[in-house]
């Protein structure tokens, strides 16, 4: 489907950074050390709720080397980045397993590490808030007894005190009671997992220093430097401007690096050396569990239809299990709201999201913000429903898909522009996946084969103002800096802005140098690189930039060349006369300004300079959710067919498929690596991956020994990516997000390809063999 | 303050990359964290101290080792191959050539991994790749894509 008519976007141009990765060169933010750097290290709670009665660190202070010790009680404040709940260090006391409680500074990390095994913490244990459901309930333990007065950081949250709700957001669309007992089918099921992780093979680790005249210098492994600055502005009074942040390559985040916890535990540990240099790392179980994890999910979808299937009604109950601190999960809890439907076309709806406080470890931002758990819980029940009104699955759900006309549950209206085409998606999967051939065939003993399909959408609830910039410097060879602050992760984003920027300036990949460390100080402020949103945001100041700079290189291209701008073009390292193109002058001779014989200097260096800002994003209406939250959906299908033995229940994957419309593809290769990791990560996590709670509160499974993540071998046999391409008007070159996608329908599709095999309505996670059997067993009774 | 240092320290020496280098160790300082803060060959990762993810693999006799796992002390006068030791090696250009690589975190583990495979075995049959890849993890998932760069290179070797 590439689009021919350009010549580097829609090519699987190489990844920039794919041979300096392969020396083992690149150096992450754990890998520099240079003399005097000192090493921090945490003690945290072996409680999951306790009040902490005393805190003696006299021992760890005789351990050689110990340089500070740092107590909740000296920033007894709270920060977070849309309720301030969380205590960066506990304080009075703790609420969840793993918590931060205090910080040993010495000169080597394993005297850091001794040291805070000599802290002596006491607690008087405290009734543990075990799961969303208990929780939930009138009379249930408080997480925090003072919801309600915590310090709003953005609009759209709403705690309940005396509750352990850390928000409540509503979606009120038509009249859902009257549609509701006008339905001649329906159904109501529910659904729930645990919280799980994120696992990115990088552990999170930041260094920080003060130095003498104020300045915070803070090199870390994030999502979000501009967030960095902006908590230690608002909630340590430091001047933004006194604040700077480098990021380098970062080694996978898949959501978890773009909230702000280690930043200010490293600032506050700095701060008590006398603003020295401090390393902060975690290792794998604090990573795990001391760092913020994935939400869980207690949902609960109604579904109400004609009989000819036409869907009437939605309700949708979603308990997200936020775990101790509200953090990026009352975020998620919008955006679940604001998508609660999936890409389905209900005129009335009706959806309670709440953000439920528990003594689990914190949950923030995973790949798919919410999406890919509220997708599990509609996709089910979309396929139960389809049954009980005997109409074929895909056949459902290209009755009901969402089209242009129709508007979202937050009463956005939808345009061919800012959604993609869901039944073209439906279409496709269902041949690559061999539909038609029938959803479950036997072949023998024990042994079937099904599919499961799944559809999916999702919008990139963005901050309103949410923005990126890029600047650009010409070099006298005439190739070209691009510098902008969307952060490499491993998606691929440096190359596919190089490739906009390259098929902008019609320029040579070769000449575009994409600088790969951000910079806070040098680079042009971004929002974050989160939500799929970097190729929009990003794309677009990059070609801002470049219309910015081509005006400068036809200016000086026209006075060179005595004739006016509009009567140039720019390609091919050159600055051309339209009509004689032969006639014209070298980039690399203009890039630093224009030199005449006499030595005359004209226009100097061509530095280009492009932004582009969110436009006509409101936040949600409290009473009805009405508002636009973001500015497109992509919308994609998924499918597995699996081989199932109907006694042991163990499965093997053997066909998956992704079929996404992300608008164009600017890079086809880096894309079907997102879609292709994506569903791997999502079955990944719907065969094996969830946290084990003990009755304390307490994650038994902290370490990949026991908590099993895909490995080789484990992936589908076949798997088949394709996309559709319907451009969106607003992006760069046509194109939508897509990073989080691959990841959204994994859980639904083999939970629903499970469910025909076993003939048992799967409703939990993960999908392991004993999950099934009590399934099977509770079914029986 | 009380202080009471010992000496605790030892210099050894480390064959690693075909070179001899001369490091200050304590008796408990692992493989990793000598090759890293000691020798400043960061490419093996530290990613789980616990032999489960397969980011710190080196060569100890040209075997691949989890360095996480190993003390520095324990090999002395044995040949260590470090990523940084592979330079231009086939395996790298083959993760590059079949898109095997995203964060880049995983990546040396797998190269110096896969490189022992192929020279070890270069008839290596799927059940066998499947056996000596399942000891690294690449979170980006990128399986399909490493799968794609082996079965180039095994083809190659045969």
């Amino acid at each position: 489907m590439a689009n021919k008519i350009w010549t580097t976007v829609g090519t699987p141009e190489q990844r920039i950074d794919a041979v300096e990765k392969s020396t083992g060169k690149v150096r992450y933010v754990g890998d520099y050390s240079v003399p005097g750097l000192m090493h921090a290290k945490l003690v945290k709670s072996t409680q999951a709720h306790a009040r902490i009665t005393s805190i003696d660190t006299t021992e760890a202070w005789k351990i050689p080397g110990v340089r500070a010790v740092v107590t909740g009680e000296m920033f007894p404040f709270h920060i977070g980045p849309i309720l301030a709940d969380r205590p960066p260090l506990a304080f009075e006391k703790v609420r969840y397993y793993g918590e931060p409680v205090a910080i040993v500074v010495a000169d080597h990390e394993h005297q850091a590490k001794l040291a805070t095994t000599k802290v002596k913490v006491e607690y008087e244990p405290l009734p543990i808030v075990n799961s969303v459901q208990q929780a939930f309930q009138q009379d249930a333990p408080l997480v925090h007894e003072n919801a309600g007065q915590y310090t709003k950081i953005i609009d759209n949250v709403y705690p309940k005190s005396g509750t352990n709700i850390g928000s409540h957001i509503k979606i009120r669309k038509g009249d859902f009671d009257s549609a509701w007992a006008s339905c001649e089918e329906t159904i109501t099921a529910n659904y729930s997992f645990n919280l799980s992780d994120h696992v990115a093979l990088e552990t999170r680790s930041t260094r920080v220093e003060i130095n003498p005249a104020g300045k915070v210098i803070v090199h870390s492994c994030s999502q979000s430097p501009f967030t960095i600055k902006k908590v230690l502005n608002q909630f340590f009074n430091v001047d933004v401007g006194n604040i700077l942040v480098h990021i380098p390559m970062v080694g996978g985040a898949f959501g978890g690096k773009g909230t702000v916890q280690l930043e200010p535990l490293a600032y506050l540990a700095s701060k008590a050396v006398g603003g020295k240099l401090v390393k902060l790392e975690f290792d794998r179980e604090e990573d795990m569990i001391t760092g913020p994890c994935r939400i869980g999910l207690d949902a609960t979808v109604q579904l109400g239809a004609t009989k000819e299937g036409k869907l009437v009604a939605g309700k949708y109950t979603y308990l997200l299990d936020s775990g101790a601190y509200s953090d990026q999960a009352a975020g998620i809890t919008r955006a679940a709201a604001i998508d609660c439907t999936g890409p389905y076309h209900i005129p009335n709806v009706w959806c309670d999201s709440y953000c439920i406080y528990t003594n689990h470890p914190f949950a923030t931002s995973f790949r798919g913000y919410g999406h890919p758990e509220l997708t599990f819980a509609v996709e089910r029940t979309i396929d139960q429903l389809a049954k009980k009104l005997q109409i074929d699955p895909v056949q459902f759900r290209i009755l009901n898909g969402i089209k242009p006309g129709h508007t979202s549950p937050t009463q956005t209206g939808l345009t061919a522009n800012n959604i993609g085409d869901v039944e073209k998606c439906l279409n496709r999967a269902r041949e690559l996946i061999k539909w038609d051939e029938g959803q479950k065939i036997e072949i023998g003993k024990n042994k079937v084969r099904t599919k499961g399909i799944s559809l999916f959408w999702k919008t990139s609830t963005t901050a309103t103002n949410a923005q990126a910039g890029a600047i650009l410097t010409f070099e006298a060879d005439g190739s070209v800096n691009l510098n902008c602050a969307a952060i490499e992760l491993g998606q691929g984003t440096k190359t596919v802005l190089g490739q906009i920027l390259a098929e902008k300036l019609g320029m040579d990949m070769k000449k575009i140098h994409v600088t790969m460390e951000t910079n806070t100080q040098y680079d042009p402020h971004q929002w974050r690189t989160v939500a799929s949103s970097s190729t929009f945001l990003a794309g677009r100041a990059v070609i801002s930039a470049a219309e910015n700079a081509i005006a400068q290189l036809k200016k000086t291209a026209s006075i060179v060349l005595q004739c006016t701008p509009e009567d140039l073009e720019v390609g091919g390292g050159r600055v051309f006369l339209t009509p004689d193109p032969t006639f014209g002058v070298e980039i690399k001779d203009i890039a630093i300004g224009y030199t005449y014989p006499s030595g005359h200097s004209i226009e100097g260096q061509v530095v280009g300079v492009g932004k582009h800002v969110q436009r006509h994003l409101t936040p949600m209406d409290e009473q009805t959710g009405f508002g636009k939250p973001g500015p497109w959906w992509s919308v994609g299908v998924q499918a597995v067919e699996v081989e199932l033995n109907t006694r042991d229940f163990t499965y093997s994957i053997l066909n998956a498929v992704t079929v996404l419309d992300g608008g164009t593809i600017i890079n086809p290769m880096t894309a079907t690596q997102q879609m292709r990791g994506g569903m791997y990560m999502g079955l990944s996590y719907a065969t094996s991956e969830k946290f084990i709670f003990d009755h304390n509160g307490v994650v038994q499974n902290t370490g990949l020994r026991n908590y099993p993540v895909l490995r080789y071998g484990e992936q589908p046999a076949e798997y088949l990516v394709e996309f559709i391409e319907t451009p969106a008007a607003d992006g760069p070159f046509g194109a939508r997000g897509i990073g989080e996608y691959g990841v959204i329908g994994a859980a639904a599709c083999l939970a629903n390809s499970l469910s025909v095999g076993t003939e048992v309505e799967l409703t939990q996670l993960p999908l392991t063999p004993e999950v099934i059997w009590q399934a099977k067993k509770v079914e029986k009774q | 303050m009380n202080i009471k240092n010992k000496p605790t320290k030892k210099v050894i020496h480390l064959h690693v990359n075909g070179e001899t280098h001369e490091a200050v160790v304590r008796a408990s300082d692992t493989l990793l964290c000598t090759l890293r803060e000691q020798l400043g060959l960061t490419g093996a990762k530290r990613a789980c101290e616990d032999g489960d993810c397969g980011a710190c693999t080196v060569l100890v006799n040209g075997e691949p080792t989890h360095s996480c796992l190993s003390l520095a002390v324990e090999v002395v006068n044995k040949p260590i191959t470090t990523i940084e030791g592979l330079l231009n090696s086939p395996v790298q250009s083959a993760f590059v050539d079949h898109w095997a690589i995203q964060c880049g975190f995983c990546t040396p583990g797998f190269i110096v991994n896969c490189h022992a495979l192929i020279t070890n075995h270069p008839n290596a049959s799927e059940e066998l790749v499947e056996e000596w890849l399942q000891s690294n993890i690449c979170r980006c998932t990128g399986y399909q894509e490493i799968r794609e760069a082996v079965n180039n290179l095994l083809q190659k070797s045969q």
